[in-house]
Parts: C-alpha cells; sequence; structure tokens
C-alpha cells in the first residue's frame, strides 16, 4: 500500500515539478527518475501500467505542449530503446558483441532518406520523392534491408570467435560510414559528407501536432519492438541464443543449430536498428555519414550494458539513462558553465571567465560512454536491472 | 592511362607504403604482446600510443617556447621525446591493466573487452580534457625540426626525408630489440613461459602478475615510441588520431599471426604497403571513380579476408591455442 501510494503521489508530485518549472532540466529529471521508481514500486501489476500508462500517453504530450524540446528527448529516447533492445538481442541473449551496429540504423536511414528526398531522381531517375504514406511501407522495407545486410555481414564472419568478431563487426562500421560517405560517385547514392536533404515526413493524424504524431508513433513502434522482444526471449529461439552464450560447445551438443541461431540473432538486431533507421531520417530531415560514427555504436553498447546485457527493462531504462545524459545532464552543465563565465563568478578566487573556451562539458560523451563501460565492467557487470536467468548465474 | 606516370610515382609509393608498414608494425606489438601473453586485445592501446604522441609535442612545445629548441642537438631532443613518450606510456598501460583489467581477469572473454573499450573511449576524452585546460586546444602540431626535414636524393625523381629514415631505423631497432628480449634473456623466457601456461610458470616461481604488467609495460613503451614517431612524421595530432592507425595496428597484428614479433612488422609492411598502393593508385586506375579513402576499406577488408582464410595469420600464431 505504501509502495502504492508513493507511486501515485511521486508522479504527481514530480508532473506537477515540471509544470511549475517548465523550463528546469531537474524537473523533467525528476519526472523521468518517478517511471523508473514506479517501474521497480512494489504495486500490482495493472497500477503499474495505469501509472506508466498515464505519464507516457497523457502527461508526457501535455508536457511537450509546455516545453517543446522535452517531447524532442522523449522521441530520441524512444529511438534509442528501441537501438538498444535491438543490440540487446545481439549482445545480450546471443553473446556476439557487435561494434559495428550503427550500421544497420545507417542502411535502414539511408533507404528512406534516398526514397523520401528529391535525391531519388538522381539515383533512380524521376518521380521522388514518395507520397509521405510511403513512409510507413518503408518501415518494413528498411527492417528487410537491414536484416538482410545482417545475415551478408554474418555468413562470412560469424565462425569467428568472440573477440576477433567484436573487431570485425567494427571494420564492417567503419566500411559502411567510408562508402557512406564517398558514393556520391561513380554513381551518386549517397551525396557525400553533404547529406542528404529534405527527408520526407510521415503523415500524422490531423487532430495532433506533428511532433506529438511523431512521438506517438515512436512510442508505438518501441511497444512492439518491447512485446516482440518479451516474446523471443522465452521461445525455443531466444533460450537456444542463451545457451549459445553460456557455452557454444554445449549447445550445439544439444542440437543448436550455431550458424543459422547466430545469424537470426544479426537478423533480428539488424532489423530494429533498420526501422529506427527509417524513423529517424524522417524525424532528422538531413542525414549524413556523421551521424552513424563508431561512437554511437559505442552509445547503444554502453545502453546495454548499463541496464544489463539480456535485460528489456534494462536495455530500457539503459537507453533513457544514457540519452538523457548527453542531451540534457552534458548540455545543461554545458550552459550553466557558460552562465557563471558571462556573470563573471569567482570561485576561491579564480575568475571562472578565465576559463578555457575549448572547455565544453557537451562534448565529453565519450568519457560518459567509458565510464560506464568500465565501472560496470568491474563493480556491477550484470548491470542495473539485471535479466532473472544471469541474476540467478551470477549468484552461484 | 598514363604508364609513364604510374610507373613514375612507384619508388615513392613504395617508400610512403614502407614508412606506414614500420608505423603499424611499432604499434601492432603492443596489441601482439598482450595478445601473446593474456589472450586479449588491449583495445585502449591506441590511446597508449597517441598519449606517446602527446607527451613528445608537450615537450618540444616546451623546449620551443623555453627557446632552446634550435640550440640543442636534434639527435638528442628526439631521444629526449623518445624516452619520455616510452616511459608515459608505459606506465599508462601498466596503470590501466592494473585498474580497468587485472580486476576482470578470470571474467568471460568479452568483459574485459568491453572495460577496454570504455577505458579507450575515456583516454580519448581525458587527453582531451587535459590539453583543453592547459593550452586551450587539442588539435596540437608537431614544431618542425629543420634537420628533420633535410631530404636525401635517392634516385634523380625520389627522394626521402631524413625523419623517415630515423622513423625506418628506429623501428628496425626497437623491433630486433623486443625480439631478443622476448627470445634470449631470462625475462623474455618468463614471458613466454606466462604466455603459455600461467599456472605452471608461478609454481616454477615466476610472479605472473609481475611479468604481465611488465608485457603491458614494454607494449605501452613501444606504443609510446610510435606515437613520438608518428607525430614527428605526419606533424599533427589530436585526441582522436590514434584510433584509426590503433585498428589497422590490430589488423597488421592479426595479419601477420598475432602474439608473433617478426609476424607484426611481415603483417605492418603488407597493411602499409597495400594502403599506400590503394590510395596512390585506386583513383589513377579507376579513371577518379574510386578515390583515396577507399583504403580504410582495403584494410579492413583485409582483415575480414585473412579471419575468414587463415585465421593464425600470414606467419602463425606463435602461441599454443587454448581451449
Amino acid at each position: 500500500m505504501i509502495h502504492a501510494a508513493a507511486s501515485i503521489a511521486l508522479l504527481i508530485v514530480s508532473g506537477a515539478m515540471v509544470a511549475v518549472f517548465p523550463r528546469s532540466i531537474l524537473a523533467f529529471l525528476v519526472f523521468q527518475g518517478s517511471l523508473v521508481a514506479i517501474y521497480v514500486a512494489r504495486i500490482p501489476a495493472w497500477l503499474r501500467a495505469l501509472l506508466l500508462g498515464t505519464a507516457l500517453l497523457v502527461m508526457m504530450p501535455v508536457i511537450g505542449a509546455w516545453n517543446g524540446y522535452y517531447l524532442e528527448v522523449a522521441t530520441q529516447v524512444g529511438i534509442f530503446v528501441a537501438l538498444a533492445l535491438g543490440l540487446n538481442i545481439v549482445v545480450g541473449l546471443a553473446g556476439l558483441l557487435d561494434l559495428g551496429y550503427v550500421a544497420f540504423f545507417a542502411v535502414g536511414a539511408y533507404t528512406w532518406a534516398i526514397v523520401g528526398s528529391p535525391h531519388g531522381n538522381i539515383v533512380f531517375g524521376g518521380g521522388f520523392p514518395l507520397s509521405p504514406w510511403a513512409f510507413y511501407l518503408f518501415l518494413v522495407v528498411g527492417l528487410l534491408v537491414a536484416a538482410g545486410t545482417g545475415i551478408l555481414l554474418g555468413l562470412p564472419v560469424l565462425r569467428l570467435r568472440g573477440d576477433y568478431l567484436a573487431i570485425v563487426t567494427l571494420g564492417f562500421g567503419e566500411v559502411i560510414r567510408v562508402l557512406a560517405n564517398n558514393l556520391d560517385k561513380p554513381i551518386n547514392l549517397t551525396n557525400g559528407p553533404k547529406g542528404i536533404t529534405p527527408i520526407g515526413r510521415p503523415p500524422v493524424p490531423p487532430f495532433m501536432s506533428y511532433s506529438e504524431g511523431f512521438y506517438f508513433l515512436v512510442l508505438l513502434i518501441v511497444i512492439v519492438v518491447i512485446l516482440v522482444n518479451r516474446r523471443l526471449e522465452d521461445s525455443h529461439i531466444g533460450r537456444a541464443w542463451e545457451a549459445m552464450r553460456e557455452d557454444e560447445l554445449a549447445a550445439q551438443a544439444m542440437g543448436v543449430p550455431l550458424v543459422r541461431s547466430k545469424l537470426l540473432a544479426f537478423a533480428c538486431g539488424a532489423s530494429f536498428a533498420g526501422v529506427m533507421g527509417v524513423v529517424f531520417s524522417a524525424k532528422q530531415l538531413f542525414i549524413n555519414p556523421e551521424s552513424f560514427t563508431f561512437l554511437e555504436s559505442i552509445g547503444v553498447l554502453a545502453m546495454v550494458i548499463l541496464g544489463g546485457m539480456g535485460s528489456i527493462p534494462g536495455a530500457v531504462v539503459g537507453a533513457t539513462v544514457v540519452t538523457v545524459l548527453n542531451l540534457q545532464v552534458l548540455k545543461g552543465f554545458s550552459l550553466w558553465l557558460n552562465e557563471l563565465k558571462n556573470a563573471d563568478v569567482t570561485v576561491l578566487g579564480y575568475n571562472l571567465a578565465n576559463l578555457p573556451t575549448q572547455l565544453e562539458p557537451a562534448k565529453y560523451e565519450r568519457m560518459v560512454f567509458g565510464i560506464i563501460l568500465v565501472v560496470m565492467m568491474i563493480v556491477r557487470p550484470q548491470g542495473l536491472f539485471p535479466a532473472r536467468r544471469r541474476q540467478r548465474e551470477l549468484g552461484q | 592511362m598514363d604508364l609513364e606516370l604510374l610507373v613514375g610515382i612507384f619508388p615513392q609509393v613504395l617508400l610512403d607504403g614502407i614508412l606506414l608498414g614500420f608505423m603499424y608494425a611499432l604499434i601492432a606489438l603492443g596489441y601482439t604482446m598482450v595478445y601473446g601473453v593474456l589472450e586479449f586485445i588491449n583495445f585502449a592501446h591506441s590511446e597508449i600510443f597517441i598519449v606517446g604522441a602527446f607527451v613528445g609535442v608537450e615537450i618540444l612545445l616546451g623546449l620551443k617556447s623555453a627557446g632552446v629548441l634550435d640550440s640543442v642537438p636534434w639527435v638528442l631532443v628526439l631521444l629526449l621525446i623518445l624516452v619520455a613518450g616510452m616511459l608515459a606510456s608505459g606506465v599508462l598501460a601498466v596503470s590501466v591493466e592494473r585498474i580497468a583489467y587485472r580486476p576482470l581477469r578470470h571474467a568471460p572473454r568479452l568483459i574485459p573487452l568491453i572495460s577496454a573499450i570504455g577505458v579507450s573511449f575515456f583516454l580519448q576524452d581525458a587527453i582531451r580534457l587535459f590539453e583543453s585546460i592547459w593550452r586551450n586546444a587539442f588539435n596540437l602540431v608537431y614544431p618542425t625540426l629543420d634537420v628533420l626535414n633535410h631530404r636525401y636524393d635517392l634516385t634523380a625523381t625520389v627522394d626521402v626525408p631524413l625523419k623517415s629514415l630515423v622513423v625506418i631505423v628506429a623501428a628496425l631497432l626497437m623491433l630486433w630489440g623486443l625480439w631478443a628480449l622476448v627470445n634470449r634473456t631470462k625475462i623474455g623466457t618468463a614471458i613466454r613461459a606466462v604466455a603459455e601456461d600461467q599456472a605452471a610458470a608461478s609454481l616454477m616461481g615466476i610472479n605472473v602478475n609481475r611479468i604481465i604488467s611488465l608485457t603491458f609495460l614494454i607494449g605501452g613503451a613501444m606504443g609510446g615510441a610510435a606515437g613520438v614517431l608518428f607525430g614527428v612524421q605526419y606533424g599533427l595530432i589530436n585526441p582522436y588520431t590514434g584510433f584509426i592507425p590503433g585498428l589497422k595496428a590490430f589488423t597488421a597484428a592479426v595479419l601477420g599471426g598475432i602474439g608473433n614479433i617478426p609476424g607484426a612488422m611481415v603483417g605492418g609492411l603488407v597493411l602499409g604497403l597495400l594502403e599506400a598502393f590503394a590510395a596512390s593508385y585506386l583513383s589513377l586506375l579507376t579513371g577518379g571513380a574510386f578515390g583515396a579513402e577507399y583504403k580504410d576499406i582495403f584494410a579492413f577488408s583485409a582483415l575480414i579476408l585473412i579471419l575468414i582464410f587463415r585465421p593464425k595469420g600470414l606467419l602463425g600464431e606463435v602461441v599454443r591455442e587454448r581451449a
């Protein structure tokens, strides 16, 4: 009872905080934290669903109406949650360390970018951009293309030992980026470093604003992805993946077809990234190879590791925390530091206006990712929200 | 297609390739030493390497601002920055092992690898943070030493700057020194024993932890030396410069047979030549359709192909495969 009352109160209070201080990053962070608290609180399942549903379906769009940036943050979080869940299948369930995951994201993004923008005319002749409605069709096309790429990459490399596989996927990610950067000749497929713009936006229901519509679209996809993940986890193939992760030889002896299972894991992970790539390109209106660097792959990996490898709630929370850290905390810190500089504040006899201009806290994403990876591996390798099976295993 | 041009640039391209190859070989030593002993990819080695370059540039800039850079003999300056870079990188490598790898030594394979990736990213921004505060700039240029840019004519059309000769000689010396250390000394025997079987080695009275630290020290020092030479040769560095050469050097180590010191040199040279030729000839041969940018694709394709068809590398893995 105490938990239930506390959860309801927390949601109301944090919502009110955002209402009173719509510009305060802290208030929004408290709101996000309350969602996690509700998730872990010992309350009946229906109450948890009701509270989370209210928060995501009602409160979030309202908050977005007060401060549009927060809706943007929520949409970004959604995209990364889906990415983290995809990588979670490959790394967490199947135990294959994929360091080039962002390549599949890029494949999906370019798939829609080329046909959803006038750039398609250069590649295929006339008739582009396609109608905005085609976006929904291309969610599926992006999925298939990315899954196909996953299988193409997987076929030759999946026989490799774990650490070699990691390096090869890293190389593959770099190859895709170099290709995207240079395929403006002999055929102009990607328009090189200049990127592709303007990319078509999907039509949304007429009674809501575009950003609200987009938020609900991403939310819907994330819910589908979570459901698919949960079904996969307990399915025949999911258990085969986990068996493979624990001991390949034993799994093979039990009749798990190794190569086919690994390919399936790669294809599944890649397909989520492909769908989100299509969504991402439509959201950004502009993409170029800079959006698909190794940094992004490691960012997604950090999300999976932080939450806990193989754990669905872990991937969701990890993606949220890391995205919010990057989009809000680091940027907020940067802005705050700049304000202090401009205000001529003196700390311990040191005038902050003399701080080096190159010192921009917003640029230290890598440090955040690095600290997450190292600290989690040493202190809590099972992650913040360990997977049930893994918890048992590490408890031994 | 201009055949004369193709033939004409050949010696220069060959020279560039060899130079690049020795650079990769030196960096690859760090990967290969650690992999030989622990079967672990020290992903942070690319940053350990670039730290050497930063130590070198800081000393040079310091000497320059003190106004003594031109009055000290260049050999001394070069030796000073080499030793300082090796020391810094070696100590850094040992500390990284102590903090981020040793607690994970008995964890499943991928756990220390993920930790190493984290260290790599952390170090990149740590360097950036330090240089931003210290110099308010993190893209640094090596001050030129005029003597080192003096060019010697090899033939009528090909010349080579002194600094490139220095790189090649230093690399050869270090490769030989390391090979001799591992194969001809007592310490080297201990290193090989630990690589073969840690438990048995410790029963023979070898301090396994100390030998592993030593391995990191040596590998890191080689990386630091490579960093200084890289800076002297190519001039421009930033905290993220090390990553791609590191990846290529790892490719070189695998290409030659990881855990194998002569293999690192062979792999480095093969990769360096492949890249230099791809960079110069691809554009000429395809009439500009594919440019020098595709050299990275060649390097990574080489890695993928070698891993699929000959995972033991050209010269073979020296360390026995353990179950």
